[in-house]
């Protein structure tokens, strides 16, 4: 990202790279790669529940529905930022994005796990194959166009890194045009990740079948930007014993709070509107994990709407926790609880199935500690004192 | 919150753009037309004996394998239609039937077969749904047909479909979609479905869609128990001879007519389609709004190019605030 509005330049941490917490890291990666290695050479079924009842588990469920909306910090902060031409939130902007680059990387990545025929995978992208009338062709697209946009906007890390000034300083000269890029490309995938339900029609509960699905789908995805971003600033400011910027967070906060309350007026109007409100008062599963999903939401905006609460670590870390617990229940239960193709279906997904996605986490988070130690990404002064204090 | 009142506008600026330009005029997609040709099948539950030949034949011209679901591997014995199994007969069994107290076939506490194979929608949503042309409508005979060497099997197909009809092979590691494509291989050699070439009461049987509703609606409206002729195999050709039965007690509905803008294989039965798995669906294809929704949105590219173009104007204002400081610090 090009310089910021007086705050100190981003540096890298340094420290060792190798820990016990790495360490455990690289072994669940590797798990997931044994797994891997046996879902390809002897099918899907091998190492998954799928079926075909149940086609999607949670390989696109999670890793790339849910892990795709978790890895919006980049493109919250970056509207913020902007758009709304916030630079106070400037500090955040490369931490936020490498996370985001990460997260899309790997759910970019983990298609090809879950596609059948990867070897045609490039057929999306082809004239002549690729077929525009295809929700699925829309996220493909935006989101593969939005991996190569954001590693442009974490270049200059790279180019800080080696030297490489004049690069830089021309790529400065079109970044405008990069971040709108980057802000454009997940509006529409975000959004088109809940328009891939509107063709599956009644197999979808009304709870969740809407024509807002993208409006839906979009402001969680952007709340849950967010709360990542105040979880990953908590958590890394624990883990690398760095001071926590709670100024900023608080306001980001309120900023959620606005987005979320939004949020819960249009999915309860359109329940309303629908008619559909009244399946979730009925005793059953849907009904049971349509409340744990709006609790999930309603819970962050009733400790975010104290501003006392804002300026606390702990409510702050609590609410951002349970916002992004609630996308994440909103996609399992519209992908999943919600989805009923007809009798006799059942899918929860096996052990190896979840040591896959747990091997996906592991492989970003050790990405992630990797190259804050290695390339200017936390801001400056902090950075010093956090190696100061490792001494 | 410290954001001001004149930057919030010129961010909601942006976000108004793009539903300003969503909603304007994009026309709402109808459903799709069936070809004046288009090919298919007529299932007749009433008809059907249970003798499951169109399953053996399907297999057989098809080159599929054989599937058990019985501890003796002796013969083929699918229970549903799979990656292995393009098409089966089901039995369903009603009221006592269930405890072994069963009735006449059709009645009260009796029992109904329904035929389990693609129903080759006119709007199909497998077709809608395929990111990559796999899935075709071919724009003659109607048939859905699916293409291993296009197909990159993202399963989207099997999720969308409203009657869980294309499968996917779990268990190879160089799996495809299966689905009947109506036989559409055996089509230049002058042959037809061999599920309705087979069949010995005429149950399921071949040919030109509208020739088919045709029947369909003659049957519904004969009078129960009215010896009546049912040809068998190909109605357009009649390449068979036909039969004499008596006609069951139709339900006044052919299903396939209307469901999702309609099937190119009609279904007869005198049992609720309901309670034979198939299921109440609207008139409405749910491809048809799937894409108004999408041509809504991104029709043209007009509204993300609108949303992009004010997007670039915010972010170049902004960004080079942001440049200016840098530069002064240095």
């Amino acid at each position: 990202m090009s310089a910021s509005h007086n705050h100190p330049a981003p540096a890298p941490l340094g420290g060792s790279l190798v820990t016990p917490t790495t360490t455990l890291l690289a072994i669940l990666v590797a798990i997931a790669g044994v797994i891997l290695l046996v879902r390809f050479l002897f099918g899907i079924g091998a190492v998954t529940n799928v079926n075909d009842g149940y086609t999607w588990g949670i390989w696109v469920v999670y890793d790339v529905v849910i892990g795709s909306a978790l890895a919006c910090g980049g493109y919250s902060v970056a509207l913020l930022v902007y758009i709304f031409n916030k630079g106070d939130y400037h500090p955040m902007i490369r931490p936020a994005l490498l996370a985001s680059l990460f997260g899309y990387t790997l759910a970019g990545a983990g298609v090809i796990f879950d596609l059948g025929r990867y070897w045609n995978f490039w057929h999306i992208f082809w004239p002549g194959y690729a077929q525009i009338n295809s929700v699925m062709f829309e996220v493909a697209v935006c989101i593969t166009a939005y991996i190569i946009v954001m590693w442009i906007e974490f270049s200059p890390a790279f180019l800080e890194k080696f030297g490489l000034k004049d690069i830089k300083k021309k790529l400065n000269k079109a970044l405008f045009f990069i971040i709108a890029l980057g802000i454009l490309l997940p509006s529409m995938h975000q959004s088109s990740l809940g328009s891939l339900l509107v063709v599956f029609g009644y197999q979808i509960h009304p709870l969740w079948q809407t024509m807002l699905l993208p409006l839906i789908y979009l402001i969680s995805a952007l709340t849950m930007g967010f709360a990542v971003v105040i979880f990953e600033a908590c958590v890394a400011s624990s883990g690398f014993k760095r001071p926590l910027e709670m100024y900023l967070l608080g306001k980001l906060s309120q900023v959620m709070w606005w987005m979320l309350t939004a949020y819960l007026i249009v999915r309860v109007v359109d329940l309303v509107v629908r008619g559909a409100i009244g399946t979730a008062f009925v005793f059953n599963i849907e009904a049971f994990m349509f409340w744990i999903e709006m609790a999930l939401f309603i819970a962050p905006m009733v400790i975010l709407s104290n501003a006392d609460s804002r300026k606390q670590p702990a409510k702050l870390f609590v609410a951002a926790c349970s916002l992004m617990l609630a996308g994440f229940i909103l996609r399992i239960n519209s992908f999943l609880v919600g989805y009923e193709t007809g009798p006799g279906w059942h899918y929860f997904p096996s052990v190896s199935e979840i040591m896959v996605s747990i091997g996906m986490i592991a492989f970003e988070v050790l990405a992630y500690i990797v190259l804050v130690r290695y390339l200017p990404v936390l801001s400056g002064n902090t950075a010093q004192s956090a190696i100061a204090s490792n001494k | 919150m410290t954001i001001s009142r004149r930057d919030f506008l010129k961010g909601a600026l942006a976000g108004s753009a793009l539903l300003a330009t969503g909603t304007s005029p994009a026309e709402a997609r109808p459903n799709k037309v069936m070809p004046e040709e288009a090919l298919g099948l007529l299932y007749d539950s009433t008809l059907c004996i249970g003798c499951k030949a169109c399953v053996s034949a399907c297999k057989e011209v098809n080159n599929m394998p054989p599937e058990f679901s019985v501890e003796d591997q002796l013969w083929d014995t699918p229970r549903d239609i799979s990656g292995k199994t393009l098409n089966v007969i089901k039995v369903y069994e009603d009221g006592t039937c269930k405890t072994g107290a069963c009735g006449d076939k059709d009645s009260e506490n009796g029992f109904a077969f329904m035929k389990v194979s693609c129903l080759h929608c006119v709007d199909p949503s497998c077709v809608s749904a395929c990111p990559v042309s796999a899935m075709t409508k071919d724009p003659v005979t109607g048939i859905v047909g699916y293409d291993k060497s296009i197909c990159i099997g993202c399963r989207y197909c099997v999720a969308a479909c409203p009657f869980g009809v294309p499968r996917f092979q779990y268990d190879k590691a160089l799996p495809q979609i299966s689905k009947c494509q109506l036989c559409r291989h055996r089509m230049g050699e002058g042959k037809y479905a061999a599920c309705a070439e087979v069949c010995p009461t005429g149950a399921t049987l071949y040919g030109k869609v509208k020739d088919l509703h045709a029947e369909a609606k003659r049957r519904v409206a004969l009078k129960p128990g009215e010896e009546t002729v049912f040809p068998r195999g190909n109605i357009n050709t009649h390449d068979q001879s036909p039969h004499t039965a008596k006609a069951a007690k139709y339900l006044p509905q052919i299903y396939g007519e209307k469901e999702v803008g309609g099937t190119q294989m009609l279904k007869l039965s005198a049992m609720p389609f309901e309670k034979l798995g198939m299921p109440k669906l609207p008139e409405r294809s749910f491809a048809a709004t799937s894409e108004t929704m999408q041509h809504t949105l991104y029709g043209g590219l007009i509204a993300p190019l609108a949303f992009l173009g004010v997007l670039t104007f915010v972010a170049k204002r902004n960004v080079k605030n942001d440049d200016d400081a840098g530069d002064e610090k240095k």
